[in-house]
């Protein structure tokens, strides 16, 4: 690795390389059970975005040259801001952000019993997607400043 | 000489004067600012027992059959105020965007 003379020590490098895969299975559990336990797209998304700050403290400031582009965050984010406004357009048969997915026993489809009950993740429509739309976007975006912070100390 | 002397001795008792009256208008807007803390924790609301329930009675009651979520959170902020989440996501991709051109990301 390149990245040897950089950041703070082998084992800081290590262990922040292994907190990065449950920190990101976090955030993603975050975002897809947005709908039945707290949490939701925004959460999640800044959990999946302090790894790229782990990694900037870890391995100093040259790892985002490669690992994380800049425009690749920005296209990531668009998408993510698009998905969310196309999948609110889409209710636009009866009204703006209408639940179009709901009952129909499609993807996240199924409808959910009343009261209490154990959660079930096929249910509530649109509300996962929004989620996961919402999610996409909030982890690029803090993730693309966190890059572009750290890459802008590295030039001076 | 002597004259001079008791002017300043005169300005000294009004500086510290002026003093004490600047610790006591302190100790005045603490001691309102507490009595308005107290007042305010005394008299606010009971947990749980708001005025108007209506709208929590209507989301407890209709959320799951409405919007098919069990956390009613994500009901609200998804779909009854969807809108509302569109933009706060707007906000943040325009700040994201801004930091993205302030810091010179558009040229290679």
């Amino acid at each position: 690795m390149s990245f040897e003379d950089q950041g703070l020590s082998f084992i800081v490098k290590n262990i922040a390389c292994v907190l990065a895969v449950p920190v990101t299975i976090f955030g993603l559990y975050i975002i897809l059970h947005g709908h039945l336990t707290p949490g939701g797209g925004f959460p999640g998304g800044a959990v999946m975005a302090t790894v790229a700050a782990l990694f900037a403290v870890a391995f100093g400031k040259g790892i985002f040259g490669r690992a994380m582009r800049r425009d690749f965050l920005l296209m990531l984010e668009s998408i993510g801001l698009g998905a969310f406004a196309l999948l609110a357009f889409l209710g636009l048969g009866s009204t703006f952000f209408r639940n179009w997915l709901l009952g129909t026993g499609l993807f996240f489809g199924n409808a959910v019993p009343f009261g209490a009950n154990p959660g079930f993740l096929g249910t509530a429509g649109v509300i996962p997607l929004m989620n996961i739309a919402v999610g996409l976007e909030v982890f690029a975006a803090l993730s693309m400043v966190v890059v572009l912070i750290f890459s802008s100390e590295a030039k001076k | 000489m002597r004259g001079k002397f008791a002017a300043e001795a005169g300005e000294k008792v009004a500086v510290e004067g002026n003093e004490r009256n600047g610790r006591l208008a302190r100790v005045a807007v603490l001691a309102s600012f507490c009595a308005f803390i107290l007042l305010a924790m005394i008299s606010v609301h009971e947990a749980g027992y708001p005025d108007a329930a209506q709208m929590d009675d209507y989301f407890i009651e209709n959320g799951q059959v409405e919007t098919g979520s069990n956390n009613i959170v994500a009901a609200v902020t998804f779909d009854y105020r969807g809108f509302d989440t569109l933009g706060e996501a707007s906000v943040l991709f325009a700040a994201a965007t801004g930091v993205f051109i302030a810091m010179g990301g558009l040229k290679k």
